[in-house]
């Protein structure tokens, strides 16, 4: 049977203004956790909703989440120490399915970087574009470089790295090269992007979304993203049908 | 667990006296995985319209302080797909009882649902007379009190099980509206539904849902929903379902003493999927420590301040 765990917080940094980086102790969850899903956590206080924040790592009983600073749930979250115990669901919803032997590009922005770790350690040869608005807020740049050979940063304002979007970038590299799948996970401007730059390329995308959440197990109907689908079908939970979903499919 | 907490309601034996709302558990099938369903007295399944229905725009859900509001807007299969493969499945499957719950645009839709309904293994059918969230959803027929008593009187013309009437807290008197269900002939009512609500960011200058306005639900309501239990309790002869933000035993605890048999969780499960434990645990706690030999005992043993 299923249940919610009582997870103690062992590592804490803030790697960028308001954004944190949490380790905690969770075999339960680390041992059937996939690339892609995510937790369902109470952050206590008022709050009466848990807050969805997908899985950036996990290995041998520990599980590695980051989350920025938005409100007031994930405000109270901030401000736990460790050997604190956070209340954790999950994990929750269908990870990305990855194929051995695809030629991928990884594509994120922001604070969507963080499920796409995993991928990027995965396939370490595929080209992994990572889009910041400006420097400060560069999270997990050395992560990502121990875990893949093709990194490149990219900062809205060029004060690091590429300078402009990382789907422009991106668009650079699929001129030159055969690309079997895209992931992408970003805010939405750059989701909406990297899918139309998917389908009139016809290539495969998986695109990892977010949506305000309810129960996080597909019972109540609140997380939704529109679909192609009709009458019951137009609308899917993110958080049972998603969070990952087939470009394709959705309506951004 | 124990007979203590078996209840009866509408002539039928629950195991329990807790069973979930409307609209927050799905058909069961989700949460069946934190706690099985046959924990609970009963489940109320997803709210069924005549004709599947899409539902209504992301966002449909924020939080407030201690509440939340939603607007998903009845989406649902539709009340065919629910008979002929949906209550089939839940009955083969689980050992609970099933409240469908339904929602209808014209007297003749509900009273065709009903009787639909009547054909399956629910053993109690809920009608929704008072959905926020839709342009037709009831909420017109749930405020008005002669349409809720005739309303109610021809759906029970073709109606083979209990008939409980979902009321609205969106009224000026919540005891008058029971008294028309009552009049009507309905064998149970159930309160509250969601209050109207509305959260605005002030960044945007925009409601958070799509929809503009929801339905609060969460411990904010909750003693709303007790105070409006009592009054109705006070007014009708049919038993009550209460529910509005319950989300332990001590809550449990209150609805009844205010006058409800059985108490439904909703909202709680977000945070608590597998909170029927507890809960169950907390009641018997509650009969041991007063001498109650069982629950039922305690229903509308409120005693009011002189």
């Amino acid at each position: 049977m299923k249940q919610t765990y009582k997870c103690k917080l062992r590592l804490k940094t803030e790697i960028a203004p308001g954004i944190f980086d949490y380790v905690v102790e969770a075999p339960e969850i680390a041992a059937e956790a996939k690339t892609g899903q995510f937790l369902h956590i109470n952050c206590g206080g008022r709050t009466s909703l848990r807050r969805p924040i997908s899985i950036c790592d996990f290995d041998e009983g520990f599980v590695r989440f980051a989350f920025q600073v938005k409100g007031e749930g994930t405000e109270k979250l901030s401000r736990l120490d460790p050997g604190d115990v956070i209340d954790i669901m999950g994990p929750l919803g269908n990870g990305f399915t990855v194929n051995e032997g695809e030629r991928a590009v990884i594509i994120g922005g922001g604070i969507g970087v963080f499920p796409l770790l995993r991928l990027a350690r995965y396939h370490q040869d595929a080209p992994v574009f990572l889009g910041f608005r400006t420097k400060e807020l560069i999270c997990m740049e050395d992560d990502f470089n121990e875990a893949n050979d093709n990194v490149v940063i990219c900062t809205d304002d060029g004060s690091y790295g590429y300078n402009g979007f990382a789907v422009a970038a991106m668009g650079e590299y699929l001129m030159e090269h055969e690309v079997d799948m895209i992931y992408c996970c970003g805010p939405t401007p750059m989701l909406k992007t990297v899918k139309q730059i998917a389908e009139y390329r016809r290539i495969p995308c998986q695109i990892s979304l977010e949506q305000r959440m309810g129960c996080g197990i597909g019972a109540c109907l609140t997380c939704v993203c529109e679909t192609k689908g009709e009458g019951m079908a137009k609308y899917k939970q993110v958080c049972s049908a998603g969070p990952v979903f087939d470009s394709r499919e959705v309506i951004l | 667990m124990t007979d203590r907490l078996k209840i009866d309601y509408c002539g039928i034996e629950f195991r329990n006296p807790i069973v979930t709302a409307s609209g927050t558990f799905g058909f069961g099938y989700e949460y069946d995985e934190y706690a099985p369903l046959s924990e609970y007295g009963g489940i109320g399944t997803k709210g069924l319209t005549r004709k599947p229905r899409e539902g209504n725009k992301p966002p449909r859900i924020a939080e407030t302080p201690s509440g939340v509001l939603n607007s998903v807007g009845l989406q649902n299969p539709g009340v065919d797909v629910f008979a002929e493969h949906i209550m089939p499945a839940l009955s083969e499957q689980f050992d609970t009882h099933v409240i469908a719950n339904m929602s209808g645009n014209t007297i003749e839709e509900y009273a065709e649902m009903a009787e639909i309904l009547s054909g399956t293994d629910a053993a109690i059918i809920e009608m929704n007379i008072s959905c926020p969230n839709v342009k037709h959803g009831g909420l017109a027929f749930g405020t008005d009190a002669a349409v809720v008593e005739e309303l109610t009187r021809e759906v029970k013309k073709r109606c083979k099980k209990p008939l409980v009437v979902k009321l609205s807290p969106n009224v000026t008197s919540v005891a008058e509206i029971a008294r028309a269900a009552e009049a009507g002939g309905a064998d149970g009512v159930s309160l509250i539904n969601t209050l109207l609500g509305m959260k605005i960011d002030i960044n945007t200058r925009r409601p958070i849902l799509a929809n503009n306005t929801g339905g609060l639900s969460g411990p904010a309501v909750r003693p709303v929903a007790v105070r409006m239990v009592h009054e109705v309790y006070n007014a009708v002869n049919i038993p009550i379902i209460g529910m509005g933000g319950a989300i332990c035993a001590e809550d449990v605890i209150e609805f009844m003493l205010a006058g409800a048999r059985l108490v439904a969780l909703g909202t709680g499960l977000f945070m608590r999927p597998g909170m029927i434990f507890d809960i169950k645990q907390g009641l018997v706690d509650y009969m041991d420590k007063f001498n109650i030999n069982n629950i039922s005992e305690i229903v509308g043993k409120l005693e009011l301040n002189q």
